[in-house]
């Protein structure tokens, strides 16, 4: 597949298609994947990478690089282009600067699983009939492969690319996925237990924002925890408020454009699971207004930004909230 | 635990305060029990804070020869310099300090024919340096001062300009506004371009604050008339939140303008990478 | 050397904390380790390093420095400083232990910060030797040994014994209040310990990268590389690397009313955050690429060209770990660079 992709890629950069291509590049060892721009055929040959730990979604450094000079390619999976289109129907990109090609999705790895596991030392991961073979310093290592998949990839909503220029490979279908499981976990918690599962998770937050800045729906140019007229900026806890209330906030505004890429979890140096939050979000929307997937289209209206006749009565607060 | 703390700040009570134009104000500051909080020399800043409202590091407009108390013209714009605008005598606001380097008053400039060159707000950090050395006359040689503003309405220190500078013997004060207007006979045109027309002697060590675009020019053509950056002395500012080069935001390259500065010579700070 | 049988390292764990408060590196449910306060039957962790560093006990995410009580146009105030209490952190490896000399040499130089000195007096550093280092580990780089670390005490353990050498008063009196479990022993099996982690130390994929071409003398050259556009290219703009980086120290002063007064806190800052050098009227580092350049000319020149040549990084690998987007001083020093 890298070996495609490559030569899409240069075709596209010499018949002058597009001008810039976004992709990931090659690290140090076998897993720190960077997401990078890439101009000439030569930088793809030396760096380009696509494998089993290229989990990046691109999409939202499509913002910045759709206003630039030229058209710029971006491989993107299928969960990657759910943010896209939500980006495009945000008018937060310039879809015509950006030229789509479809890829395969994952399941992609997870460093950090295999790390957990107690192995250490890695030079090398290899995905040999979905067992994983860990070369190590302290010698081979092995475990089954589904055990270290993303988090984000064993929940996975759709292999269908909703939108592309041009695909390779096959296109896939939206999933019966299994990711409203955990919601219905908490759900089902009395009010108790469910605070105190929230509490021990949001307060390993060290407020690095990495959720927030890698999140494709969060695109403010001043988000409100960074301006100081908002009388909420903050950069860590002055009491219990803040590791509480930001992540709350955050998805109440990312409610209804939330694809649930899954970003915000895969990034958190603290394994916070703050996609559940958004889950919960989009599980919510689901049910009180219908089935809605934000990004599986350019053009319809939100559900919480459109009134119909039909939207849940603010009652539905208090008669849900009754246990 | 005893020990200050040089991040816990002291009291200071407003005891008067001066319109100097329409968007500055100079705050007179003095300890609870009277006299000065602290000693400083010029070029000096402290901190300066409302509680809940914000810190920021301000200059030390005063001279330290003023024995009973020190000022800080303060121009409004942001929240902390809006409540300080809003405030009435008698408000006590917290202060701590003083931080940074000195204008070398007692060591490079002594002797020197000096030339003050201000912009602006720009006149205040020189105008702790022009009092000191007005009254420490002896040590030093001429005194010139060139400064100019947006309009009349804008000179920060005007009467005592009139009153006392230019009242001085071998003081020479030379004024101008960037647009003419009604009331005004006075010079008018930017600040870079009268520091030409003036054309002052190159043996006089120069000190220049103000706007960075001002800094800017007025450098360039000191250098046309044949200045050298070992002659000409700034002060510098950006955003502080300890004072004492430890929180790590004010550095320019590997100098900390809280600490190391705010004042440099150009040629220091030619060696610096150029990000200010 | 004064050593304990490894099976006996929590009776000398319950003993040193019946005297003062230790910390050790224990697992969270989350497969990662981080410090937590000893307490009976909580277990060692095997995992090499905590996902935070050690640096937290000398200078907290957050800290209060002072309270105001206003009323009308007056204001009081609370100096609500306290002396700490003497505490142990135990399982300290010899990178974050390097990173207190050079938190050192930021807030015990004058004027001194008071509120880091005080826990720095009262906290007993132990140290604990490495002998299964990472592929992210590159300590090598800035000339320090894991089989030798530094602090109040240093600790090894070869499988079947604790060793245990006080180098300072407070090591010491360390050593003396857990004395009546440690015995006299030989080391023959230490140095091969020892031995076995040199030769693993050369095999590391960051075992031959250098720093030596970094520092002050080059400052201009590297500020205006022409890589930092590259190199910063895809950068979040997050504070990840900074937060869990044991040299970072860069903070933010902020006010919080907290309904009955004011309380004036500081936290941790990050160069990396687009407000950090924002004033009223404009900001010197307006795009990522400035700050991004910021936070390593700091540890790779800034602060060597102010302290001797000492690097302010350490190598213990946490942002190789971290950052969403992989990006790290050890590919910076590589791209950066100049012979």
């Amino acid at each position: 597949m890298q070996e495609a992709m490559i030569n899409k890629a240069k075709q596209l950069l010499a018949d002058g298609t597009v001008s810039r291509v976004i992709g990931w590049k090659r690290g140090e060892f076998a897993y720190d994947i960077t997401p990078a721009v890439f101009e000439t055929a030569e930088e793809l040959e030396r760096e380009f990478v696509f494998d089993d730990f290229t989990s990046a979604n691109v999409s939202k450094y499509l913002v910045k690089e759709s206003q630039k000079e030229g058209k710029v390619l971006a491989f993107l999976k299928p969960c990657d282009t759910y943010s896209l289109n939500q980006l495009t129907k945000e008018h937060r990109v310039d879809r015509d600067n950006i030229y789509v090609v479809g890829i395969p999705g994952g399941p992609k790895l997870d460093i950090e699983k295999i790390k957990a596991k107690g192995i250490t030392g890695i030079t090398g991961v290899k995905n040999d009939n979905y067992t994983l073979r860990i070369e190590t310093i302290y010698g081979e290592e092995t475990m089954p492969f589904y055990e270290a998949v993303l988090d984000k990839c064993a929940s996975c909503k759709s292999k269908k690319h909703v939108t592309y220029d041009e695909l390779i490979g096959e296109d896939g279908d939206v999933l019966e996925s299994n990711r409203f499981d955990m919601v219905e976990k908490l759900e089902n918690m009395t009010s108790q237990e469910r605070y105190d599962f929230w509490r021990g998770e949001l307060s390993k937050c060290i407020r690095c924002n990495a959720c927030r800045n890698v999140c494709p729906a969060c695109t403010c140019e001043n988000c409100v925890f960074d301006n100081p007229n908002s009388g909420i900026d903050n950069k860590a806890p002055a009491d219990s408020f803040e590791e509480n209330m930001f992540h709350i906030i955050r998805a109440f505004h990312v409610a209804g454009r939330c694809t649930d890429c899954g970003e915000c979890s895969r990034v958190c140096p603290q394994h916070i699971p703050l996609h559940l939050l958004n889950r919960k979000f989009i599980k919510d929307i689901n049910a009180l207004y219908g089935e809605y997937q934000a990004g599986a289209d350019t053009t319809s209206r939100a559900p919480l930004t459109n009134y119909t006749a039909d939207d849940c009565e603010a009652s539905v607060v208090h008669e849900r909230g009754v246990e | 635990m005893n020990a200050n703390d040089t991040l816990i700040p002291h009291i200071g009570i407003v005891t008067d305060i001066r319109i100097d134009t329409p968007d500055v104000k100079t705050f007179r500051v003095e300890a609870p029990e009277g006299g000065k909080v602290f000693e400083h020399m010029p070029g000096q800043c402290a901190m300066l804070s409302i509680p809940g409202v914000g810190e920021a590091m301000f200059s030390i407009t005063s001279s330290p020869t003023n024995k009973e108390f020190m000022e800080f013209s303060i121009k409004k714009c942001g929240c902390l310099t809006n409540w300080l605008h809003a405030m009435d005598v008698g408000q006590m606001i917290t202060i701590r300090g003083p931080y940074g380097n000195a204008f070398p008053v007692e060591t490079e400039l002594k002797g020197k024919d000096l030339l003050f060159i201000a912009g602006g707000i720009g006149l205040a950090p020189l105008r702790s340096v022009i009092n000191y050395v007005r009254d420490k006359r002896e040590n030093y040689g001429s005194i010139q001062v060139i400064y100019g503003s947006r309009s009349k309405d804008d000179l920060v220190d005007y009467k005592e300009i009139l009153d006392e500078w230019m009242t001085d013997d071998g003081v020479e004060v030379d004024l101008t506004i960037d647009n003419a207007q009604e009331g005004w006979d006075g010079h008018v045109g930017f600040v870079p371009n009268y520091v030409k027309e003036l054309d002052p002697s190159t043996n006089k060590t120069v000190l220049v604050c103000g706007p960075p675009i001002m800094i800017k020019f007025t450098l360039a053509g000191l250098k046309e008339l044949g200045f050298t950056e070992t002659q000409v002395y700034t002060t510098m500012e950006l955003r502080m939140k300890c004072g004492v080069g430890k929180c790590g935001r004010c550095n320019i390259g590997n100098k900390y303008v809280c600490k190391d500065g705010p004042v440099f010579r150009f040629d220091q700070l030619g060696e610096l990478p150029d990000e200010y | 050397m004064l050593r304990i049988s490894a099976d006996k390292i929590y009776q000398l764990l319950e003993a040193a904390s019946a005297a003062q408060t230790v910390y050790i590196p224990a697992d969270r449910e989350d497969g990662e380790a981080e410090f937590r306060k000893y307490e009976t039957g909580m277990q060692l962790t095997n995992r090499l390093n905590t996902l935070r560093s050690a640096k937290d006990f000398f200078f907290p995410q957050t800290e209060n420095l002072v309270e105001f009580r206003m009323d009308g146009k007056n204001i009081e105030i609370n100096d609500i400083r306290r002396e700490c209490e003497d505490f142990v952190i135990f399982g300290v490896r010899a990178c974050d232990a390097r990173s207190f000399t050079i938190l050192d040499k930021v807030y015990l130089v004058d004027p001194v910060d008071s509120f880091y000195k005080s826990r720095r007096d009262h906290g007993t550093v132990v140290t604990m030797a490495c002998s299964r280092p990472a592929e992210t580990c590159f300590c090598q780089t800035f000339g320090i040994d894991p089989t030798a670390p530094e602090g109040d005490c240093s600790v090894w353990n070869d499988g079947s014994y604790y060793y245990f050498q006080p180098n300072t008063e407070k090591g010491q009196k360390f050593v003396d209040s857990v004395s009546s479990l440690l015995e006299d022993g030989d080391t023959a099996g230490l140095d091969k310990s020892v031995e076995r982690t040199k030769e693993v130390m050369k095999k590391l994929p960051l075992a031959n990268l250098s720093a030596e071409n970094f520092g002050g003398d080059k400052l201009n050259e590297y500020f205006n590389s022409d890589k930092w556009a590259e190199l910063s290219e895809s950068c979040l703009g997050c504070g990840t690397c900074t937060f869990v980086c044991p040299t970072c120290q860069c903070y933010d002063i902020k006010d919080f009313n907290t309904g009955h007064g004011i309380k004036r806190y500081r936290c941790w800052d990050s160069c990396m955050y687009s407000d950090f050098t924002k004033m009223a009227h404009g900001n010197p580092r307006l795009t990522q690429l400035e700050r991004f350049r910021q936070r390593f000319m700091h540890k790779l020149v800034y602060f060597p060209a102010n302290n001797n040549g000492e690097f302010g990084c350490v190598g213990c690998g946490r942002c190789l770990s971290k950052c969403p987007i992989s990006m790290n001083i050890v590919k910076v020093m590589k791209a950066l660079e100049v012979k």
